[in-house]
């Protein structure tokens, strides 16, 4: 008893095969998008690369570059096959080839839907990944002297300006790392060594923050340095005045950048995993029809197509059985038809006369 | 003896038919695509107007659009103009209305090039309504209490940290005005009365810049306080320090950013719109004569004579000239003219006018 048998007249048959032709060649359409996709989002995550502790998230751009390159192979291969099985005889071609075909598409559909669902999931990932980065980032941020380092406080006074965010969670992140380095610091200055015996690791730690946190809506002009004291600045009341400095912390700004930017391309993949699925349907009930039609030999006839010949439970018992089989093929075989081999009855020989010994 | 006489028959009619409306319909997409570039200038301009004293430079893109308009209308009409051209009850009709489109596509030719010229020559205007438009904005970047000008801050603040730019000439524009407001400064502090004092205006102006002058690739946290003076901060040299603040000044940092994007699009596209367009126009003319002559002989499916002008280049001046001013004569009396000569009046007051030189040449 078949899943969703459906019967096809010629003019049926020859009309799916022209209309799955078509829909393969938007699938090859769809393919390069996705591919375009995995390209936008590894360039997006490249730029922010430097405030990311692992490049272990990589693995999703990279996904789906390959999946939509593979889509557009296999849909291009099946536009092809579908515009031959219009006619009875062309379609011999391809018999063979049919059956990989669709086990292939059906695997390939798989990870498309994979892809999708990676994009969803990768937030937990993400943010660990980007709040470790920026810590060291920050603990970073004077070494503008050590190769390797140089760079980080570019990127980060840059990525606060666009981000217009400050710190990882909040300013006061910068209070409690020395992001000046020691090489503008007047070791012979009473009050620099005051604060560098202050705490226990010699840190130059003050309750100021870089430029880069200063926000520009603000009416006046960015306060930087003495934020913990009411009394620093002339009416400057840092509890009072929330727009001298960016509020937001760079880790929720980047994490709901990048989450935005996933959930839109998952949304868009899962439609394209929705649109292969169906182009998948489409294709094995015409070869289903086209088989049936060889089948019974005359081509002009009605045939029936479906998406599986036996139910689901019979099918997978069949395919579980020929995986096991495949294990059990240089086994001896006790049928007494098979001529068994002179090699074999010269083995048997011992065996006797061991079994007569013990 | 006509300018540039070619044969044609009908298959070659046909062709040159099909080709120009081709032609026609790739200038409607350059005119399209001329208008988009209109537009994307002129939201360019305005997305700065802020610090922009006069709008003189608006009128490159206010031209770009009218164009791009214009040729998009003028080459839809040329298509119909084709598709009527291989019948001959229908073409008849295009016969006043083609003289107009002629008119049209040699104006729009002319102002692209006028809009070319424009680009370059107006470069000078943009820079003295930039330098008078960053100058009110340094000045009134205390005024954030102020209505109309309490925008100013943020302005330069964004304008500054995105073309990467410091003051209008350099950083030192700012040690010339008080950018910090009054409300923010403790008047009971001696320093604070000590540099009041110290000039004429009672203005409190100090050799520090905003943060926005901050350039974020210098090795060191920005400096922007007490710039001037090498003791104030360890290890720091007024002279040779070069990557702390913007290097930069505004008005360089706009004009060269605005030159650049019209000068990078406007010689190209408007170079080879104006070719497409001049080729349109010279297949158009080819094509009306040739079906006009066909028309007018007993064959019309055989070959027919196109060329570009009737006479020569100077006779056709004279021609046009004379009709011209015959027009402008239209309401005078004038006794050796009626009205069914006029053409012939005109061509005798044409010779009477080679004879004599009139006080309009």
């Amino acid at each position: 008893m078949a899943v969703g048998k459906v019967t096809f007249t010629k003019a049926e048959r020859e009309k799916l095969a022209e209309v799955l032709w078509l829909l393969n060649w938007i699938s090859v359409v769809t393919g390069a998008i996705l591919f375009g996709l995995g390209i936008f989002l590894k360039v997006e995550i490249q730029k922010w690369q430097e405030v990311m502790s692992e490049q272990g998230i990589l693995y999703v751009p990279h996904m789906l570059i390959t999946t939509g390159l593979a889509a557009c192979g296999i849909n291009y291969l099946g536009s092809k096959i579908c515009l031959d099985c219009a006619d009875t005889n062309k379609f011999l071609r391809w018999k063979l080839v049919m059956m990989p075909y669709i086990v292939c598409t059906f695997f390939f559909t798989a990870c498309v839907l994979a892809g999708a669902l990676l994009c969803y999931s990768i937030r937990g990932q993400l943010e660990e990944s980007l709040y470790q980065g920026l810590r060291n980032a920050m603990r970073f941020y004077k070494d503008t002297d050590t190769p390797g380092r140089c760079y980080l406080k570019r990127t980060l006074d840059l990525l606060q300006i666009q981000f217009q965010c400050c710190g990882i969670s909040g300013y006061r992140d910068w209070f409690q790392v020395q992001w000046i380095s020691g090489r503008y610091l007047d070791m012979t200055d009473g009050a620099v060594v005051d604060r560098l015996r202050s705490n226990v690791e010699g840190k130059y730690l003050m309750d100021s923050v870089p430029f880069s946190c200063c926000s520009t809506i603000s009416p006046r002009p960015c306060v930087q340095h003495r934020l913990s004291s009411a009394s620093s600045d002339f009416s400057y009341d840092h509890q009072r005045q929330p727009l001298n400095l960016w509020r937001r912390g760079c880790g929720q700004a980047l994490l709901d950048h990048y989450t935005g930017v996933m959930q839109s391309i998952g949304l868009t993949v899962l439609l394209i995993w929705l649109f292969e699925l169906l182009v998948l349907t489409g294709v094995r009930y015409l070869q289903t029809a086209m088989e049936n039609v060889l089948r019974l030999g005359d081509p002009e006839s009605e045939s029936d197509g479906w998406i599986l010949e036996k139910s689901l439970a019979e099918t997978a018992c069949y395919n579980f059985d020929i995986i096991k089989n495949l294990g059990k093929c240089y086994q001896v075989d006790d049928d007494p038809n098979i001529n068994v081999p002179s090699v074999a009855a010269e083995l048997e020989v011992p065996s006797q006369q061991v079994q007569v010994q013990s | 003896m006509t300018l540039l006489k070619m044969k044609f028959n009908q298959q070659r009619r046909v062709r040159l038919a099909q080709g120009l409306w081709l032609m026609s319909w790739l200038a409607v997409t350059g005119g399209a695509f001329i208008f988009c570039l209109g537009v994307y200038l002129k939201t360019e301009l305005l997305r700065r107007d802020e610090v922009m004293e006069n709008a003189e430079i608006h009128v490159v893109p206010n031209i770009l659009m009218m164009v791009g308009l214009a040729s998009m209308g003028t080459n839809w009409v040329a298509s119909r103009v084709c598709q009527d051209s291989l019948d001959v009850s229908r073409f008849p009709r295009w016969k006043v209305p083609l003289l107009a489109w002629f008119a049209m596509a040699a104006l729009l030719c002319c102002l692209l090039l006028t809009v070319v010229v424009l680009s370059y020559a107006l470069q000078g205007s943009l820079e003295d309504s930039l330098k008078v438009g960053l100058r009110n904005g340094i000045r009134f970047y205390k005024d954030t209490d102020v209505p109309g000008r309490c925008f100013q801050k943020e302005t330069i603040d964004r304008l500054q940290m995105e073309f990467r730019c410091c003051g209008n000439n350099n950083f030192k524009d700012w040690f010339e005005v008080q950018w910090v407001s009054s409300r923010y400064l403790d008047f009971t502090s001696q320093e604070v009365k000590d540099r009041i004092r110290s000039n004429v205006d009672g203005r409190y102006l100090l050799d520090g810049v905003p943060f926005s002058c901050c350039n974020p690739a210098s090795p060191r946290p920005c400096l922007q306080n007490h710039l001037t003076d090498s003791r104030a901060h360890y290890n720091y040299e007024y002279q040779s320090e070069e990557l702390n603040l913007y290097s930069r000044g505004c008005r360089q940092a706009l004009t060269d950013y605005y030159m650049g994007l019209m000068n990078s699009t406007g010689p190209g596209v408007l170079s080879l719109f104006s070719c497409v367009q001049m080729s349109v126009l010279l297949s158009m003319r080819y094509l009306q004569t040739a079906v006009e002559a066909a028309i007018a002989s007993e064959n019309p499916e055989g070959e027919s004579e196109g060329y570009l002008l009737d006479k020569g280049v100077k006779e056709t001046y004279q021609d046009v000239r004379a009709k011209v001013l015959g027009l402008l004569k239209f309401g005078q009396v004038d006794p050796s003219e009626d009205a069914s000569g006029a053409a012939e009046g005109a061509k005798t007051a044409d010779t009477e006018k080679a004879a004599t030189p009139t006080p309009a040449s």
